[in-house]
């Protein structure tokens, strides 16, 4: 799927960084606690989470909703803060992390992809993907991004001229146009078709294949485990289960 | 359920009044700028009128003035006989000079006679400390209380002054106002001087003989029965005064302190008619704006409120409510300011218009008309966003509105060709999206930059007039009036004096004016050929040549005779032989101040067959020597007025820095808070739009200042393409204030102050920047994984 110039100039850039130690964890979070509101009203999102995440690994998160696992997706991803617990990406902790510091490293090392697209309507498919190219170090061409997500027909359109899954394709070149080491997706097919999120998650696949992207997938869809190399059962805010696939399901064989 | 209870829309209300309290309060002080002036304007209007008619009535206040040279007693009788009159009095009144230990300018005085009615006097005094003179004793004045406070004169103290030539020393009796000169301002000047214009009253038995006048008065006022017109009255007057020097009688429309005082009235009620509508034009728009957007952003809970079995009319009269909350809060916040500015401007009135008591009250009427107009307001406001609400269908307004919708039609893309980054095309694209909204945010700006820009200029203009008058005009030392028009060489002696380095002479001529049915009471000066002290200037101030013969006519007064270049008018000279004349109009010249018009003085001489003549002198006096010319000139027993052209300039220049002073710091004040009003509003709301935008900008790693700039690029924007338009408003709202605000007294140059668009810009820009500021607080404190979740 991805022409082999741009995935070898990818790659590499990612061993380079990677070299002092290829084999490190992306992630590692302990007792991880996130409290919204306070006294009788507290909701306990999450109740003392540890993880530790492989560089390149595919992960899914899985449980029901209010089970915490959006909100763990959101500290990783350095939109949300937890309450208590430490997380760190590569050596950096993210939890003690200033506002500025999580706002380069979401710039500098993560993309996310989100249920509802969340796409600019007043920018065209082209331009949204742009959009990233021009606060990142060394992005993808925007039309590049787009062809490799197959709309390379379809760049100069707005988001209300798209389908759903076009629109979330947007939504994934505009995440790896600037190649992310890690790329959060919170349930990524759940507005979509079975045929359509079966093409979203084979891009998804071939970025954390050829490129080790870090993808932790957050999904309702128990069917979309079978791509994980591992899957986190979430409920009530704390990881119930890890189940590791000893071998991992093309997304073509994935029905839901 | 208990009847004390707040039903939960009402409270929903409240709740939703609290959670934009910032923009609720921004609009509340639009509402409320409009109101307080309405209630200053309409309260200073009320307040001055009563107190001025019942002040004239209780004082009898004459209908009529009517100055001869010299009338006896007799002719009393016949004026008294003419049908209308209810009440005359023969008075006498003339020019003299004070001289107060320690000041070396000259003082001019003006005395009047006192009625000898004892019962019923026209234009009576009161008498604010002291006592009535004692009749049997000649040397017991009046002093106007003004002068005495200056001078902290009290009864008991002795005056010194000279009329007539002679030097007499007076002692007051008593300090006193007069409904004559509630505007207590002297002959020929510009403005209000406390210090340096007396008003002396005394009995008609001391002044007739200072004034060679025994047995004889030199002006007759008049009251007038009831609903009888002055102007059926006045040519019966001039009839039986003109073999006594007549000197046209006029009624007291003319008369000099009245006219200050209608002018302003006149002007304050412009004033209030202007300003509160583009106040309420401003509420009303963005109260509409603001609740459109509460009515869209809130769809699906009228939806469901309708599903529950909510009428219509009961969520379109909560919406209605909102505006009506939002207005009335304003109405009661400028009520409360009205009062308070209304007071403030009482204050600063009570300095220059003096009445035995002036209290600034607001009637009930006021309070209705605020009332009224912020109802109308709101509901004007709120109108289509509550038809919208209750037109809504509930299962359609349970469904998200659908996406915004952008086409990649032409323009969409093509226009913006050029290399802008992406945030600056979100920017654009959402302005061009919303064309409406996107104007009607500008023009809201603009009419507030519009209104600083017409008070930039007003103070131009102001400045326009102190300076062409004042240094290009005027650019004497000195001015110096005799008491009648004397021989030229006697006014030559002048230049003899130490210091005097140039003598120009001048004849006034007090004329009425006829062309057509239409006349005007004024004077003509006559100047020398080429007069550099106080010079005939064209409207580019370049001077203009003193014809040798025919009429030099200012372009106000030549408006208000319809009259033009070429013409021959009818000149009535009211003094002298008394003449009636034509006279050619040969050039016409712009003034500032008041309606003059010029001859040659030969001319003017030879006119009224007195050659040689001159009512005064333009002197210009060496620096050091001015201290001891003023001394000098007190001992010249002709002088009947003298005037320092810098002490009038600094006069004037204070008068304007209070009155009008104060004005412009609470309207400049007042376009503010429109300016930031109207920004912060169109900020919140577009931030409210944009949340989850910003959101996501924010978590692809753009910066908060990055992600702020989408809104506050726009507010920028929208703000700069404001500043044309805005100017634009100035520039029309100010041509039309000008003339509104121009009077007989003092033409308002319309000039347009570039520099008064610079600061008017400036205005709004600070306004920008305030709301950006504000706005980018709000975009710090976004809560990306809410903002996400919430599909606003």
């Amino acid at each position: 799927m991805f022409p082999g110039a741009l995935l070898d100039r990818f790659a590499e850039r990612r061993q380079a960084a990677h070299s002092q130690d290829p084999d490190g964890f992306a992630f590692r979070a302990s007792g991880l606690t996130k409290v919204y509101g306070d006294g009788a009203a507290a909701v306990h999102a999450l109740r003392g989470v540890d993880l530790e995440v492989g560089r390149g690994e595919l992960i899914v998160l899985l449980g029901p909703s209010g089970s915490g696992k959006s909100t763990l997706l959101n500290i990783l991803g350095g939109i949300d803060r937890a309450s208590a617990g430490v997380a760190f990406y590569e050596s950096a902790e993210l939890t003690a992390m200033s506002d500025r510091t999580l706002t380069a490293y979401r710039r500098r090392h993560v993309g996310f992809i989100f249920q509802f697209y969340n796409l600019m309507p007043s920018l065209s498919a082209r331009e949204n993907v742009d959009l990233v190219g021009e606060i990142a170090a060394d992005p993808m061409d925007a039309v590049e991004a787009l062809s490799l997500v197959g709309l390379a027909e379809r760049v100069n359109h707005f988001p209300s001229e798209l389908s759903g899954g076009e629109q979330q394709r947007v939504a994934i070149a505009r995440a790896i146009a600037k190649n992310p080491d890690v790329l959060f997706c919170d349930e990524p097919t759940g507005a979509l078709d079975s045929k359509t999120g079966i093409e979203v998650l084979r891009v998804l696949k071939d970025l954390n294949e050829r490129l080790s992207t870090t993808i932790l997938i957050v999904t309702h869809a128990a069917a979309t485990a079978a791509m994980a190399d591992r899957v986190m059962h979430f409920s009530d805010g704390r990881i119930r289960e890890v189940v590791t696939n000893e071998s991992k399901a093309d997304p073509a064989d994935i029905h839901w | 359920m208990i009847g004390m209870r707040m039903k939960a829309l009402d409270l929903k209300l409240i709740r939703d009044i609290w959670r934009i309290k910032g923009q609720a309060l921004a609009i509340s002080l639009v509402q409320a700028s409009g109101i307080a002036l309405l209630v200053m304007s309409l309260g200073m209007i009320a307040s001055l009128t009563e107190t001025m008619t019942a002040y004239y009535d209780r004082y009898r206040f004459a209908d009529i003035f009517a100055a001869a040279t010299r009338a006896p007693e007799l002719a009393l009788e016949e004026l008294r006989s003419i049908e209308g009159v209810s009440a005359v009095e023969g008075r006498v009144v003339g020019g003299g000079l004070v001289d107060i230990e320690g000041v070396d300018a000259p003082i001019t005085a003006q005395f009047v006679s006192r009625s000898a009615d004892a019962t019923a006097p026209l234009n009576d005094v009161h008498i604010v400390r002291g006592r009535a003179p004692d009749p049997v004793r000649g040397d017991e004045i009046l002093l106007l209380e003004a002068f005495a406070d200056a001078h902290g004169l009290e009864p008991g103290d002795s005056l010194p002054v000279t009329v007539y030539g002679a030097r007499r020393v007076f002692r007051i009796a008593g300090v006193a106002l007069s409904p004559e000169y509630v505007y207590a301002i002297a002959p020929g000047a510009l403005a209000v001087d406390d210090d340096r214009f007396a008003v002396i009253w005394a009995s008609y038995d001391t002044l007739a003989p200072a004034f060679n006048l025994d047995g004889a008065f030199n002006e007759a006022v008049f009251r007038l029965a009831r609903g009888v017109d002055a102007a059926r009255v006045i040519p019966e007057i001039d009839r039986i005064l003109a073999p006594y020097g007549g000197r046209g009688a006029y009624d007291n429309g003319d008369q000099v302190s009245n006219r200050f005082l209608s002018e302003e009235l006149r002007q304050l009620t412009a004033m209030a008619f202007i300003m509160t509508p583009i106040f309420m034009s401003v509420t009303i728009f963005l109260l509409n704006v603001v609740i459109s957007r509460m009515v869209q952003t809130e769809r699906e809970q009228i939806g469901l409120l309708k599903s529950f079995g909510y009428t219509g009319g009961e969520i379109g009269a909560h919406y209605a409510k909102f505006a009506l909350f939002i207005a009335i809060v304003g109405a009661a916040i400028g009520w409360l300011g009205g009062l308070y500015l209304g007071r403030v401007m009482t204050g600063i009135y009570q300095e220059y218009y003096r009445f035995p008591f002036l209290l600034f009250e607001t009637d009930l009427r006021t309070i209705i008309y605020a009332a009224g107009l912020s109802v109308l307001g709101a509901g004007f406001g709120a109108i289509t966003a509550v038809r919208a609400a209750v037109a809504l269908l509930p299962a359609e307004a349970m469904r998200p509105p659908a996406p915004e919708f952008f086409r990649n039609a032409k323009g969409a893309t093509k226009g913006f060709s050029l290399p802008l980054d992406r945030p600056t095309r979100m920017i654009l694209r959402r302005i061009a999206r919303r064309p409406f909204r996107s104007l009607a945010l500008v023009f809201g700006i603009a009419a507030a930059m519009g209104l600083s820009v017409m008070m930039q200029f007003n103070h131009a203009a102001i400045n326009h007039i102190l300076h062409a008058s004042f240094r290009v005009i005027d650019r004497s030392d000195m001015t110096v009036r005799f008491t009648e028009a004397i021989d030229e060489a006697a006014a030559l002696e002048l230049s003899k004096l130490d210091g005097v380095t140039h003598v120009e002479p001048f004849r006034d001529a007090a004329v009425i004016f006829v062309n057509g049915g239409k006349e005007h009471l004024g004077s003509i000066t006559g100047v020398t050929s080429a007069p550099t002290l106080n010079r005939v200037l064209d409207d580019e101030l370049r001077p203009a040549p003193v014809p040798e013969s025919g009429l030099l006519l200012s372009a106000p007064l030549a408006q208000l005779l319809s009259a033009d270049v070429g013409d021959e008018i009818e000149v009535r000279f009211r003094e002298g032989r008394r003449p009636t004349i034509s006279i050619e109009i040969v050039g016409l010249i712009d003034v500032m101040i008041g309606t003059p018009a010029y001859m040659s003085i030969e001319d003017l001489n030879a006119r009224l067959m007195e050659p040689g003549r001159v009512s005064g002198a333009y002197l210009s006096v060496a620096p050091d020597a001015r201290a001891a010319l003023q001394r000098r000139t007190k001992e010249i027993p002709q002088l009947a007025a003298i005037s320092v052209r810098e002490e009038v300039l600094t006069n004037f220049e204070q008068m304007l820095s209070e009155g009008p002073g104060v004005f412009r710091v609470i309207m400049t004040f007042f376009a503010t808070v429109i300016a930031v009003g109207v920004v912060y509003n169109g900020a919140r709301i577009t931030f409210a739009e944009r949340r989850h935008d910003l959101a996501s900008l924010r978590i692809l790693g753009f910066t908060k200042a990055e992600a702020g700039y989408v809104v506050t690029g726009e507010i920028v924007t929208l703000a700069i393409a404001a500043l044309p338009i805005g100017a634009v408003i100035g520039v029309l709202l100010w041509t039309y204030i000008s003339t509104a605000l121009s009077t007989e007294l003092y033409q308002v140059p319309t000039v347009y102050d570039p520099a008064g668009l610079g600061v008017a810009g400036c205005t709004v820009v600070f306004a920008a920047l305030v709301a950006s500021f504000l706005i980018q607080k709000d975009v710090d404190k976004l809560d990306m994984a809410s903002a996400l979740k919430a599909r606003d």
